[in-house]
């Protein structure tokens, strides 16, 4: 029989795909059923965050940054309160800063549940998102008792947080993560020496270390590639150095790597969950200084000059000194960065979002490179991908 | 950690006499300016000298100042896993100048680059694969330029008639409120404490 020429073709994948993980649109060249080139298009979700910035005060510009990684929405928000507390040369109270320490491993949990077990999905294993999302459930239950809010919680501020925790709400959290480790170990033992999931994902998409390097990866994704690199580690912010918690680190730089770095995590964040609890001092949560941080409701009713303060700083908002700073967070995706450039006015002049994902996204091209159609979702779901922050 | 910044900064200038224009720290963050045609150098160089090894390129963005002459600043943000540093590389161009791409160099500028173009139409020249990237298809513009008005300039509807997303030029029921809060008084009286720069 004479052999046939197969011409390579193009597939549209997404961006209505379930394994798409939101709006991507993938256009796939394929050689049969081997992916010679993946071009994502990108921008589906693009709502212009960084133009709004532009035009909205520092305090305005807090919840645009809920809804970049909609998966861990407080972390984004960390960012910004960071890059503008530095520009204005303060801090936030130790109270604070432990209470975002807190809320940022209660996001990362939410993150990591959200995207291991979805991408075991997407290979093909439904249980542990079952499981996992009545644990989410729970976290965003932790969320709203704090904020109010179960997904866009708008609760860091320049300078603090928003509230103080609320009466009983530590020792709720402290019994979570009691409850929480041996769900986290049953999903686990579901995946981890499953035949199925490893045939899916061992020596899949695999990131060499160089490679991790050249493409910008950061977070898990260079953590699998055999760094030992975290940011809370290595250049620590908030109170992350007061903390005992280990970095998990992988070899080969595949898609099991990358799902493993990320179950350790969260066992690593919930020992920073209860540390924060432990350690947490008594004390305000928002810095007192009047003309960043507005006066208490009660003052308000009784002083002239606590009115102008707050009237001054929900109309005109606080003017931030000139310069500019690219300040960087490890949010669970990876280096999260801010470039914020002020001209001294009460509005950001530029707001320069780092999305780890957008790296990681353009990866994809070479990680797919010589694999089978259906490895292309396990690498999707490997890389762990939101459009919220890809797009912005 | 300032001071090793300033050292770093000088060596950099000290090795690049030619292309350096400014190496400062601020905020305890180093910037470099550097001249646009030497950027390639500049970041290769910062790549592979011993005493810098930026291997990662982490940010690139665009920045519209419009009453400069050459009104873009391209900054790079680079970070060394080996040194735990960071960097920041600065070039100016205007609408005309490309700069340099440098995708051979990172290949993660490729995205970056092409972002920058789609945002503020900063080109550069031998990206191979420069397109629009975050907005829509057949987007006219650049929208995170200071004279993009934030409303832009078309609206997209579903026309139930012809079945399909229609473009029309942008309608605002109300005009677009930009409120100056800055006291006109600020400033102005003798004695006053802002105008002295103390709050």
């Amino acid at each position: 029989m004479a052999e046939a020429q197969i011409k390579n073709y193009s597939i549209n994948f997404g961006p209505q795909h379930p394994a798409a993980h939101g709006v991507l649109r993938l256009v796939l060249e394929m050689g049969g059923e081997v992916v010679e080139r993946a071009d994502p298009h990108i921008g589906l979700l693009h709502r212009g965050t960084e133009k709004l910035i532009e035009y909205k005060t520092y305090t305005q510009a807090v919840p645009y940054f809920d809804r970049l990684d909609y998966v861990c929405p407080m972390n984004q928000e960390h960012a910004f309160c960071l890059a503008a507390e530095k520009l204005l040369g303060i801090e936030a109270p130790p109270r604070a800063q432990y209470i975002r320490v807190l809320y940022d491993e209660i996001g990362r949990v939410l993150n990591h549940i959200l995207n291991c077990f979805s991408f075991a999905l997407d290979v093909g294993a439904m249980t542990p998102l079952l499981y996992g999302f009545e644990e989410r459930e729970k976290l965003m239950e932790f969320y709203e008792r704090i904020s109010g809010a179960r997904l866009h919680a708008a609760f860091y501020r320049v300078g603090g947080v928003a509230f103080d925790m609320p009466a009983g709400l530590a020792e709720d959290i402290l019994a979570w993560t009691e409850s929480f480790v041996p769900v986290l170990k049953d999903c686990e033992s579901l995946l981890n020496n499953n035949r199925i999931f490893k045939q899916r994902t061992v020596d899949i998409g695999v990131v060499s270390a160089e490679e991790a390097l050249d493409w910008g990866f950061s977070g898990p994704n260079l953590r699998a590639s055999g760094f030992a690199w975290d940011l809370r580690k290595s250049q620590p912010y908030a109170v992350y150095d007061q903390l005992d918690f280990d970095i998990p680190v992988g070899k080969n730089g595949d898609c099991y790597d990358r799902y493993m770095v990320r179950i350790l995590e969260m066992y690593e964040s919930v020992k920073i969950i209860r540390q924060c609890i432990e350690k947490m001092p008594e004390g305000p949560v928002r810095i007192d200084n009047r003309k960043i941080a507005p006066p208490r409701r009660a003052e308000m009713k009784s002083s002239m000059e606590a009115l102008i303060h707050h009237f001054k700083l929900f109309t005109e908002g606080f003017h931030v000194p000139a310069g500019e700073t690219y300040t960087v967070i490890e949010t669970p995706k990876g280096e999260f960065g801010v470039f914020l450039v002020s001209d001294g006015s009460s509005k950001p002049y530029r707001c320069k979002i780092r999305a780890p994902a957008y790296a990681h996204l353009q990866g994809l091209d070479f990680m797919s490179k010589g694999h089978m159609l259906a490895d292309v979702v396990a690498n999707i779901g490997s890389i762990d991908i939101v459009f919220g922050e890809i797009d912005r | 950690m300032t001071q090793a910044l300033q050292d770093l900064g000088d060596y950099i200038s000290s090795a690049l006499s030619q292309d350096v224009l400014k190496a400062e720290v601020a905020k305890g963050e180093l910037i470099v300016t550097v001249r646009t045609a030497a950027i390639q150098k500049v970041l290769t160089f910062l790549r592979d000298d011993a005493n810098c090894l930026f291997k990662l390129l982490m940010d690139l963005c665009g920045v519209d100042y419009p009453e400069r002459p050459q009104r873009f600043e391209v900054v790079y943000n680079l970070l060394s896993l080996k040194h735990n540093r960071r960097v920041r590389v600065k070039v100016m161009t205007d609408e005309d100048t490309p700069v340099p791409t440098a995708v051979g160099i990172f290949s993660t500028a490729g995205w970056y680059e092409r972002e920058t173009w789609d945002m503020y139409g900063v080109a550069f020249s031998d990206n191979p694969d420069l397109r629009r990237i975050l907005t829509d298809y057949g987007f006219d513009g650049h929208p995170l330029r200071k004279d993009f008005p934030l409303t832009g300039f078309v609206e997209l509807r579903y026309d139930d008639e012809e079945k399909r997303v229609v473009y029309e030029p942008v309608k605002l029921v109300q005009d677009f409120r930009s409120f100056d809060f800055q006291s006109p008084w600020e400033g102005m009286l003798p004695g006053d404490e802002k105008a002295e720069g103390k709050v």
